[in-house]
C-alpha cells in the first residue's frame, strides 16, 4: 500500500517512545531525546520528497489543532504532518467557536477532550496556556506557541535546518537578532541550541532584549555588526509594526538602518553564513529582500520544509508513547 | 596676512589646565598653535597680527549648552542668526539649541537643517540637541540613532518633562546603546500645572499660583531611579532647589552617571526679584527662595553642579506685556551670561577659574567637544574680556531679537572686548 524509502524504515526501527506525555517546552528536553527527534525528522524529510508520502503511523488517531491565535503557516504545517501520518485532523479556531462567546479556555478544552482526541496541538496568546491545558485534558498536548514563552517545534525545525546545512550544531555561532523580548521562537531556540552545544548571542536594541537575558549564558549586542561578526547562523526575528513607530523602536527606517539584515551587515558574518527566519517576514524592516531571497545564504524556505518533518517526528514519538500506554 | 594672530599681554584663565595668570596665545589657521604661560611667544614672524590685551582676561569661548531660539517656526522671537549675534556679543562661541521648535528637531533632516543654517551664518558654533520623543510630546521615541549620526549632541524634550516613566525608561536604555546623553527637566507636571511662581510666602502674598519646590525633587528621584535601572547617562536640566540638590548629591555619591546644570537666572535672582510683577523674571523653573538660591550657589562652588547655562529663552514684548500669570516664561541670557557669572568672582564668592570652568571645559567635556580650553591644537575659540569694566544692562540695546532680560537696569562688571571663533573675530576688535 504505502511505500516508505529504505532510509525511513531504518529510522522507524529507531522510533522511540517519547518519555513525556506532552511536548510543551524545549527546556523539558534532553540531548538524547533531541537527537532521536532530529534523526527521525531527517527520515521524514526524505519521505516528504517522495511522490507517495503517506504512512499509517497515526492511523486511527485523532489530532486536534486548537489555534487561539491566527496562524495559517503553523496550523497547515501540523495539519499536513498529521495527515501524512494517517491521522484524522480537526482544525479549531476560536473565532468560529464558542470561545468567542465567552467560554473559558479550560471549558473549551474539557469540551473538546470529551471528544477523545489523542493529540491536541495548541497555540494561544498567553504564556503558560499550553501547560495549563495539559493539566486539564487527558490527551497529549503539543505547544504550538504560548504567548511569549515557547515554540518548541519551531526550535526543533530550526535545529534540523542547521544540522542539515552544517552537519552539526555543537560549536556553531548563532546570532538571534531582533525582537527577542516578545519572541517565543527565541526562547525555545536559546534553550535548545545551548543544550546542543551551540554558542548563542542576542542582537537588538536594549528595548527589545528581555531584562536579565545576560543570565541565560548569552552575549548581548546592541551593535549588529559586532553581534553577527564571524557568525555561522544569523536568525532574524520579526518585529511587529505596532512595536515600531516610537514604542520600542523609533521608526521602520531607523530600525532597518541599525538592526535590519542587509548585504552590508551580512558581510560581517562568516563567509559560509546561513540566514534564517521563522516567518512571516517583514521585508525591509528586519530583513532585506535581497538577502531573504538569496538561496545561497537563506535557509528560510528550507525551514518551512523542515517544519512538516519535525512535527511529524514529534507526533510520531508522542503517539508511540500512547501505544505503549495501552 | 599670514593667518597667524598672537594675543599678548593678557591674563590667561584656562580651567582645563588650571592656569590663571599672565601669558599669551598664538593662533594659526583657526587653531591654537601655542599657549605661553607668563611670557610672550618666541620669534613671531613679521606679518603676524599682534593683539595687545592690555591686561585683559583671555579665556576660552563660552560653551552654552541650553539655548532656545525660534528657528524653525517662531522666527519673530529669535532666529539662529540673531541668537548667534547675541552669543558673539556675550563671548559665547558654542551653543546647543533646544529641539522644541516647529517642526521639532526629532528626525535627521531637521538636525541637518540646523547644522546647515549654522554653517551659512558663519558666526558662532551652533549644535542641535535632538528631541527624545516625536514632537517632544513625551509619548513615542524619536529617531535617536539617526539623529545622533546626523550630529545632535544630546537628546531632550526641553521644557517638557517626560511624564510616562515607561517612555523615559525606554528612551534612556535605547539612547545608552547609541552612547547618546539624555537631558531631562525634573519637574512634576501635576504639581507645577498652572503655576506662575515658586510656592511660598511671596507667591501667596502676590496672589500667584505656585509650584512647590518639592516638585523638582519628586521628579528628580524618579529620574535617578531610572538611571540606576538602565545605567544610562543623564544630564539633569537645571537644579534650582536645595532638596533636589541633596538628592543629586546622594546619587553622585552612589556613583550614578549623572551631571547637573543650573541657569544663570537661578544663581542671580530669587523670587523677591519678581517684585512688582516683573514678567522679565518669569522663568521656568520659577525663581526660588533665597535659601534655595544660596544652596545653588554653594553647589556650584563645590563643583556638585558642574555646568551653568544661560537658558536663553526669547519672548517678544507682546508675550511678556501681559498679566503675570498669562505672560510667557523665559529670559534671554546669551549676552549677559559672562558678566552675570563674574559677579560671583567680584563678590569673592566663587574663584574665577571655577566659575569659568562651568561655562567652558565642563560643558565641552561632557559633550566631547574639543573647544572650551586654551590648549595647543584646540579650536581657537577665545574671548577677550575686561574683567573689571562696569557695564549697565539696557534690555532695549541687547543684540538678540527679543529683549526679555531680568538683568535690565542692572550694573554688572565684565565687558566682552573681542570674541574669536576658529581664529576669526566675530565680535569687537
Amino acid at each position: 500500500m504505502n511505500t516508505a524509502p529504505p532510509g525511513l524504515n531504518e529510522v522507524l526501527q529507531r522510533t522511540f517512545s517519547f518519555p513525556k506525555k506532552h511536548f510543551l517546552s524545549a527546556t523539558d528536553l534532553n540531548e538524547v531525546e533531541v537527537a532521536n527527534l532530529l534523526d527521525l525528522a531527517d527520515g521524514f524529510v526524505s519521505l516528504n520528497r517522495q511522490t507517495s508520502k503517506k504512512l499509517d503511523l497515526l492511523k486511527g488517531r485523532t489530532l486536534m489543532n486548537l489555534f487561539f491565535e491566527n496562524s495559517t503557516r503553523t496550523q497547515s504545517s501540523f495539519e499536513l504532518a498529521g495527515k501524512r501520518l494517517g491521522a484524522d485532523v480537526v482544525n479549531m479556531s476560536p473565532r468560529s467557536s464558542s470561545i468567542s462567546k465567552g467560554e473559558t479556555l479550560i471549558d473549551t478544552a474539557v469540551t473538546l477532550n470529551a471528544m477523545q482526541p489523542d493529540l491536541l496541538v495548541v497555540r494561544h496568546s498567553s504564556s503558560g496556556a499550553a501547560s495549563l491545558l495539559s493539566q486539564k485534558v487527558s490527551c497529549s498536548v503539543v505547544n504550538a506557541g504560548d504567548g511569549q514563552h515557547e515554540h518548541p517545534t519551531q526550535a526543533l525545525l530550526d535545529a534540523l535546518s542547521m544540522r542539515r546545512a552544517f552537519g552539526r550544531i555543537a560549536g556553531l555561532k548563532v546570532a538571534i537578532c531582533g525582537d527577542v523580548m516578545h519572541s517565543r521562537v527565541a526562547r525555545s531556540n536559546i534553550a535548545l541550541l545551548q543544550m546542543l552545544g551551540a554558542n548563542v548571542r542576542l542582537v537588538g536594541p536594549p528595548t527589545l532584549i528581555p531584562p536579565a537575558a545576560d543570565r541565560w549564558n548569552v552575549e548581548i549586542f546592541h551593535d549588529m555588526r559586532q553581534g553577527i561578526a564571524g557568525c555561522d547562523v544569523v536568525m532574524m526575528l520579526r518585529l511587529q509594526l505596532e512595536r515600531m513607530d516610537g514604542v520600542m523602536a523609533p521608526s521602520q527606517r531607523e530600525y532597518f538602518r541599525f538592526f535590519g539584515l542587509d548585504r552590508e551587515k551580512l558581510a560581517c558574518a562568516a563567509d559560509h553564513v546561513r540566514v534564517m527566519h521563522p516567518g512571516p517576514m517583514n521585508r525591509g524592516v528586519e530583513i532585506d529582500s535581497d538577502v531573504a531571497d538569496d538561496l545561497s545564504v537563506s535557509l528560510i524556505q528550507d525551514q518551512v520544509e523542515m517544519g512538516v518533518a519535525a512535527r511529524m517526528a514529534v507526533l510520531t514519538s508522542l503517539a508511540a508513547r500512547l501505544e505503549n500506554d495501552r | 596676512m599670514s593667518g597667524v594672530t598672537a594675543f599678548v599681554n593678557v591674563r590667561l584663565v584656562d580651567p582645563a589646565s588650571g592656569y590663571d595668570g599672565p601669558g599669551s596665545v598664538v593662533v594659526a589657521e583657526g587653531v591654537i598653535a601655542d599657549v605661553v604661560q607668563a611670557g610672550d611667544p618666541k620669534a613671531l614672524a613679521k606679518d603676524v597680527e599682534v593683539i595687545d590685551g592690555r591686561g585683559a582676561m583671555l579665556l576660552p569661548g563660552l560653551v552654552d549648552i541650553r539655548v532656545k531660539t525660534g528657528e524653525p517656526g517662531s522666527e519673530t522671537k529669535e532666529t539662529l542668526k540673531s541668537a548667534a549675534l547675541a552669543a558673539a556679543a556675550g563671548g559665547v562661541t558654542s551653543m546647543v539649541v533646544q529641539p522644541d521648535t516647529h517642526p521639532a528637531v526629532d528626525e535627521p533632516s531637521v538636525v541637518d537643517f540646523i547644522l546647515r543654517r549654522a554653517r551659512d551664518i558663519e558666526l558662532v558654533k551652533v549644535y542641535p540637541a535632538g528631541a527624545a520623543t516625536k514632537g517632544a510630546q513625551g509619548e513615542r521615541m524619536a529617531e535617536i540613532g539617526l539623529m545622533a549620526e546626523a550630529g545632535c549632541l544630546y537628546i531632550t524634550d526641553a521644557d517638557r518633562p517626560i511624564v510616562d516613566s515607561k517612555v523615559l525608561r525606554r528612551v534612556l536604555s535605547y539612547a545608552k546603546a547609541f552612547g547618546v546623553l539624555v537631558a531631562h527637566r525634573p519637574a512634576d507636571p501635576w504639581l507645577c500645572a498652572g503655576a506662575a511662581a515658586s510656592e511660598g510666602e511671596f507667591a501667596s502674598r502676590m496672589g500667584l499660583p505656585g509650584a512647590p519646590a518639592i516638585a523638582e525633587k519628586i521628579m528628580l528621584e524618579r529620574d535617578l531611579a531610572l538611571v540606576e535601572l538602565t545605567g544610562a547617562r543623564l544630564l539633569v536640566d537645571q537644579l534650582t532647589t536645595a532638596d533636589a540638590i541633596e538628592s543629586f548629591r546622594r546619587a553622585r555619591a552612589r556613583g550614578l552617571p549623572v551631571t547637573a546644570t543650573t541657569s544663570i537666572n537661578h544663581l542671580s535672582f530669587n523670587e523677591i526679584d519678581i517684585g512688582d510683577y516683573r514678567t522679565f523674571c518669569k522663568v521656568e523653573p520659577p525663581l526660588r527662595s533665597e535659601d534655595d538660591r544660596q544652596a545653588v550657589i554653594e553647589a556650584v562652588a563645590a563643583g556638585l553642579i558642574e555646568i551653568v547655562v544661560s537658558a536663553h529663552a526669547p519672548a517678544p514684548a507682546e508675550d511678556k506685556r501681559l498679566p503675570y500669570d498669562e505672560a510667557a516664561p523665559g529670559a534671554v541670557g546669551l549676552q549677559t551670561l559672562l558678566p552675570a557669572l563674574l559677579t560671583f568672582h567680584h563678590e569673592g564668592r566663587i574663584p574665577l577659574i571655577d566659575l569659568i570652568r562651568t561655562v567652558t571645559c565642563a560643558p565641552a567635556d561632557l559633550l566631547g567637544l574639543p573647544q572650551g580650553r586654551l590648549a595647543k591644537g584646540a579650536p581657537a575659540d577665545l574671548v577677550l574680556c575686561d574683567l573689571n569694566a562696569p557695564i549697565l544692562i539696557d534690555a532695549d540695546k541687547l543684540v538678540s531679537k527679543s529683549k526679555n532680560s531680568p538683568f535690565d537696569g542692572r550694573r554688572l562688571q565684565g565687558k566682552v572686548l573681542r570674541t574669536v571663533v576658529d581664529g576669526r573675530t566675530v565680535f569687537g576688535g
